[in-house]
């Protein structure tokens, strides 16, 4: 997969400019159809988000010290976690990496010079935002207290929160993530250069595909409960409410019926940057090509059947129940699939350990503990001692926490030279990524046993014999925020005053390495031709050894 | 470790240690690949690569998926297993009814004795909750016991537990449910048996809970149509409870608790074939707490035939 | 056949152009499905468990504006498939007048669904303190009509946007390049028309001999 776009020196005066010198006004950016610039435009947005998002956690872990409470009151506390968690899973997570990463990545790897509809992607951004300014616009009014799953009658009849914007808030994002989702799909199926054929496409590119299907068939339903949910509160349509027949239920069943898939629109992207990573700090191909492509598609069809299993004590029959945990462990299969062969990966290899491989190799970990610990859940005897605890809480957040914001952060590395044409620190970048893992581990492996010793999760005030986990969760996630911190710093400064990036400097296969760093605004000075499949970083004959040893640079 | 003070405790305690030793165990075998590869492959390390013979590759693949199929298959079918005896209600069990609300739990003795975010139950008796909320979804769980079961508005919902020490054991609500969740605690109150007949023979002037059933169907006008000598035409409900009622329009239905409530508080749900829908809805007439009552009453063998 | 296609970023070929904007409705299409279908499970819930009462409620919608929409729109269907295909065919102007006549059924529609609602209105069958039936089973139809039947007429204002976008088009003089957006608009429209074939009997026919 090496086009040949390194013919001949051109002249630098000579080439057209990069997407970031191509207009420097404001309305450049705000009117750009360039998918490059897009993704820069989400990163600032969701970056913003994570932050108000993390406020929050802050605020819940430093109440949590003390099992009476510091200085909220119970309302307040409810709405700090469920800001926290609309804020996170909506407003960060579910858009992290497809919006940015994806965005900024998905058309160069296949070699295509922007997404297949370039207005309707500017249309997504904007509608994220509008989504974004109603929900801050919620905050601001005074919050919303329902939980980020807004279960009714709750959400409709009794809270006396602004669940209506909020929830505006969310319908709205959620035609953002379905424009992405449309837009990706249509790239992928049109925009494939010669020669990359789908058993060519870099897995990032299939984790981008597979997590658009899942968000243009999941995300219309949860617009659809929640339109039903703002029907029942503010025209007191009766929808759910039981008084006239309706049943509270159904809308846990739509709502998950999203909201499990949903957690795969959140792994699936982290699993196509971990692969991109790890096949090039360890210079080998990727174990099992084929098997990690099947793994993610069935994850994301089987994704669709599980969603039962946030319902087994809610009263549904004891036979769905079954059905919804045996088809969550099978679910487990592909996703092991995907550890092996990451660990496969590894043999025979040259590995550096370079801050974003520091990232995947956390990722490995941290999600197999989270995943693991999904199929204690799975368990319905279990997960019926353990549903709505603490337990349920380390359980998403080893999984969306340890492992996604872990592979965001480090596919935010990987990619930082090719984004902003320049260096960052090294040293710097792996220090962050060892303090999140520490600090991570320390905040939230105590959640665990707290929560299989029955503190409930959402409870601002708790029985004084959990207050030592709590204690050593909030100090653990001090480190965490230092480390989330961070990297503010060090990126803040490579942009300014970091080394300019050559065009590949982890001498990596990807087409979007064989072009300029930062790429111009077309994506490559000549449109790119495969001839073969991803990740060629041993040629076919000679070992490895021989040929990495003379050729990769040894830094650090 | 929380205590073990139900029968089913140690039972799911055990499935639990083995989920996770197997955890350990894949976590260790997982951890321990990453750490021996990498430092054995480590850039510039002199150790031996090479290419790898084609079949190596697919043989692993199929080896690990099958591998994890099976293990996923076992401890699905263990936790089966355990599910089938979780779910099965003891057949002379002690019933108490739980009415949830915003944000306190109410409770009720058969003998009518009423407790607020409080349970006294004997020890080794199996108890049987029938459980249904006024307002929003709640959850009933005892750590302690390894139950928790949502509690619903407009439906019943059951648990059961049989406490096998004597003891006090935290009582939560565990669905979130609005402001002041976190204080919709209470206390399980285990007690040796002869204490707890003490204690249940203690003040009751309310009558059972049948009894103040009775009371309550004449009260509220039940009477009127469903008594023998009224002028509606309405059917008579002696002996109701656990009887196949055919329906307008098609059908039967068992005439079982939850059945009965809707009966009262949305009669237009469920006709009675042959009878006109005239009764009229008790809905914010008669209380969660009520019907409770009144169910108890229709539940004895010459309820509903009261003049 | 008009084959002068203006090729834009960031297609290469007029090949896959032309295809790219059905298959970007089509998707979105996918999701439409989902987004109703939702809506139609909280029916088919319902309707199970309301039984008689359900049905009761459903005897209350206007049968006649019901048919004479289901009328209206299953016309503007064919004129939006000729205008597509006149599109397609480089008639303009028998396009032009098709998409006129479309614009003209679908605010015949939001107009006849204007004095149906009024009359609803007028016979109190808002669920809420006046509803003119039990509260119950027959509220939870309501419940249903109202959702259903905005969430459609939106789609249909939604539609009626995008194909007065095409006669825009035309008035700058470029329709005839523009068959994709045609064929994309066209997909659209036809959706909101099944849709609404599907709501019909749910709405009208259920709760009737
Ligand atoms: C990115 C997010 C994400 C992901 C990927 C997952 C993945 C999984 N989740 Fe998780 N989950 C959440 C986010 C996520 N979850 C959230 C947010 C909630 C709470 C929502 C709320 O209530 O607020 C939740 C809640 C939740 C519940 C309900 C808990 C409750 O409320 O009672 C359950 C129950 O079954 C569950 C199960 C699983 C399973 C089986 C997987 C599987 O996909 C995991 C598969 C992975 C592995 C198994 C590890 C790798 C495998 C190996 C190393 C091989 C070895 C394995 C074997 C031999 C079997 N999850
Ligand atoms: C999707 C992503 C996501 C992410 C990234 C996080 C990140 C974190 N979450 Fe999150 N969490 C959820 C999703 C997420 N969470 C969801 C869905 C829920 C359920 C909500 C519900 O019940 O409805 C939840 C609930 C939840 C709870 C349970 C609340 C309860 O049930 O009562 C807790 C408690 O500890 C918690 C903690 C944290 C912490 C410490 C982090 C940390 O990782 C965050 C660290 C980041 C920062 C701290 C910001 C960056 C650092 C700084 C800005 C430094 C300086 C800051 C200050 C000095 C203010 N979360
Ligand atoms: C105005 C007359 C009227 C009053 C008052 C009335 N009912 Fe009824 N009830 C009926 C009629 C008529 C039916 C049969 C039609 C139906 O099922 O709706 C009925 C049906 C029932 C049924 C279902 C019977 C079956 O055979 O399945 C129950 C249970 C019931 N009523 C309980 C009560 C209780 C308890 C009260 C008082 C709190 C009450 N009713 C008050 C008229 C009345
Ligand atoms: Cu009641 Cu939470
Ligand atoms: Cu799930």
């Amino acid at each position: 997969m090496s086009p040949n776009t390194q013919e001949g020196i051109v002249d630098r005066e000579l080439r057209s400019p990069s997407y970031l010198q191509n207009g420097t006004t404001i309305r450049s950016w705000l009117l750009t159809t360039d998918h490059k610039r897009i993704g820069i435009l989400y990163a600032m947005s969701i970056t913003f988000f994570f932050f108000l998002g993390g406020i929050a956690a802050t605020l819940i872990r430093l109440e949590l010290i003390s099992p009476t409470g510091l200085f909220l009151t119970n309302d307040e506390y409810n709405r700090a976690f469920t800001l926290h968690g609309i804020v996170m899973v909506w407003f960060f997570l579910v858009p992290s990496i497809p919006t940015t990463l994806g965005n900024f990545l998905l058309p160069m790897m296949i070699g295509a010079k922007d997404v297949a509809f370039p207005r309707l992607n500017l249309m997504s951004w904007y509608l994220f935002i509008a989504g974004g300014l109603l929900t801050v616009l919620a905050l601001i009014a005074g919050g919303v207290d329902t939980g980020w799953t807004f279960y009714t009658p709750f959400s409709t009849l009794y809270s006396n929160s602004h669940v209506l914007l909020a929830a505006m808030g969310v319908f709205v994002v959620g035609f953002s993530s379905i424009a992405t989702g449309v837009n990706f799909i249509a790239t992928v199926h049109l925009l494939r250069a010669k020669g990359m054929t789908w058993m060519r496409l870099p897995l990032f590119g299939w984790a981008m595909y597979t997590t658009s299907l899942v968000m243009v068939l999941a995300t219309p339903v949860l617009a659809m409960s929640l339109l039903l949910v703002v029907a029942e509160r503010a025209f007191g349509l009766p929808i759910f409410d039981p008084r006239s027949g309706g049943d509270p239920l159904l809308f846990q069943h739509l709502f998950w019926f999203y909201s499990h898939p949903a957690v795969y629109i959140m792994v699936l992207p982290a699993f196509g940057v971990v692969s991109e990573i790890i096949t090039c700090e360890a210079r080998r191909r990727i174990f099992g090509y084929q098997f990690m492509v099947y793994a993610m598609v069935v994850i994301a069809v089987i994704g669709f059947m599980v969603w039962g299993h946030h319902m087994f004590v809610s009263g549904q029959s004891a036979f769905a129940s079954l059905v919804f945990s045996f088809l969550s462990f099978v679910i487990a299969v592909p996703s092991a699939i995907k550890v092996f062969n990451w660990t496969g990966t590894l043999y025979r290899g040259q590995i550096r350990f370079s801050a974003p491989m520091l990232y995947a190799l956390g990722f490995i970990g941290l999600f197999t503990i989270g995943g693991l610990t999904g199929l204690f859940l799975a368990s319905i005897p279990i997960d019926v001692d353990l549903t709505d605890t603490y337990f349920v809480v380390a359980h998403f957040h080893y999984i969306m926490v340890g492992g996604s914001v872990s592979a965001f952060f480090g596919g935010l590395h990987f990619w930082w030279p090719k984004i902003t044409g320049r260096m960052y620190s090294e040293r710097l970048a792996q220090f962050a990524a060892i303090s999140m893992f520490f600090g991570f581990n320390f905040t939230f492996f105590p959640q665990f046993i707290m929560g299989w010793m029955g503190m409930p999760r959402r409870y601002h005030l708790y029985a004084p014999e959990f207050q030592p986990w709590h204690v050593m969760s909030s100090m653990g996630a001090v480190v965490l925020a230092f480390g989330y911190a961070w990297p503010v710093f060090y990126l803040g400064w490579s942009l300014f005053k970091g080394q300019r990036a050559p065009d590949n400097p982890w001498d990596a296969t990807g087409l979007e390495w064989q072009t300029r760093s930062p790429p111009p605004k077309e994506n490559f000075d000549r449109t790119p031709v495969v001839t073969d499949g991803p990740y060629k970083y041993h040629p076919q004959d000679s070992t490895p050894h021989e040929v990495e040893q003379a050729q990769a640079p040894q830094v650090p | 470790m929380p205590p073990e003070a139900s029968t089913l405790a140690p039972r799911i305690d055990h499935l639990m240690l083995i989920l996770v030793g197997m955890s350990v165990l894949i976590v260790s075998l997982v951890s321990a690949l990453l750490i021996v590869f990498s430092i054995r492959y480590r850039r510039g390390s002199t150790a031996k690569r090479g290419r790898l013979p084609e079949w190596v590759s697919r043989e692993i693949e199929i080896g690990w998926t099958a591998a994890t199929f099976f293990v996923a298959l076992f401890i699905f079918w263990f936790a089966a297993a355990l599910q089938g005896a979780q779910y099965k209600m003891p057949k002379n069990a002690m019933e108490v009814h739980v009415v949830a609300k915003q944000w306190m739990w109410k409770l009720e003795h058969p003998n009518g004795r009423r407790e607020i975010n409080a349970l006294h139950v004997p020890v080794g008796v199996p108890v049987r909750l029938v459980m249904t909320s006024q307002d929003v979804i709640h959850s009933f769980f005892v750590p302690a016991f390894r139950i928790k079961q949502d509690v619903l508005p407009g439906r019943y919902t059951e648990a059961w537990f049989e406490a096998k020490e004597v003891g006090t054991y935290h009582l939560f609500c565990a669905e979130y449910c609005g402001t002041d969740h976190s204080k919709m605690t209470g206390g399980i109150v285990v007690m040796p048996r002869a204490a707890y007949a003490r204690w249940s023979r203690g003040v009751d002037e309310h009558g059972t809970l049948a009894q103040q059933g009775a009371q309550l169907f004449r009260q509220l006008g039940c009477t009127g149509c469903h008594g023998q000598s009224a002028r509606v035409r309405a059917p008579s409900l002696a002996g109701i409870f656990g009887r196949r009622q055919p329906m307008e329009g098609g059908g039967f239905k068992v005439a079982d608790e939850e059945y009965i409530h809707d009966s009262i508080l949305q009669p237009q749900k469920d006709v009675v074939a042959g009878y006109t829908p005239v009764m009229p809805s008790y809905q914010g007439i008669a209380s969660e707490d009520d019907v409770v009552r009144l169910i108890a009453y229709l539940k004895t063998p010459n309820g509903g035939s009261v003049e | 056949m008009s084959s002068d296609i203006i090729i834009h970023e960031p297609f290469e070929t007029a090949a896959r152009q032309k295809v790219a904007v059905p298959f970007g409705v089509w998707s979105f299409l996918a999701t439409e499905c989902l987004f109703f279908g939702g809506i139609f499970l909280f029916y088919a819930y319902a309707r199970w468990h309301g039984g008689e009462a359900f049905s009761a409620g459903a005897k209350e919608t206007d049968i006649w504006f019901g048919s004479a929409n289901t009328f209206i729109l299953m016309t503007s269907s064919l004129t939006m498939a000729i205008a597509e295909r006149a599109t397609k065919e480089g008639l303009v102007r028998l396009a032009r007048w098709m998409l006129w006549a479309t614009i003209g059924f679908g605010l015949a529609f939001l107009v006849v669904k204007g004095f149906e609602y009024r009359k609803d209105i007028s016979e109190h069958l808002i669920p809420g303190p006046h509803f003119k039936l039990e509260q119950g089973p027959a509220a939870q139809f309501w419940a249903f009509y109202w959702t259903v039947t905005v969430t459609h007429a939106i789609h249909l204002t939604i539609g009626l946007g995008v194909v007065g976008r095409l006669l825009w088009i035309d008035r700058r003089g470029d329709l005839a390049p523009h068959a994709t957006t045609a064929e994309g608009t066209a997909l659209y429209w036809h959706l909101v028309d099944i849709v609404w074939v599907i709501l019909y009997p749910l709405l009208y026919l259920v709760g009737r001999p």
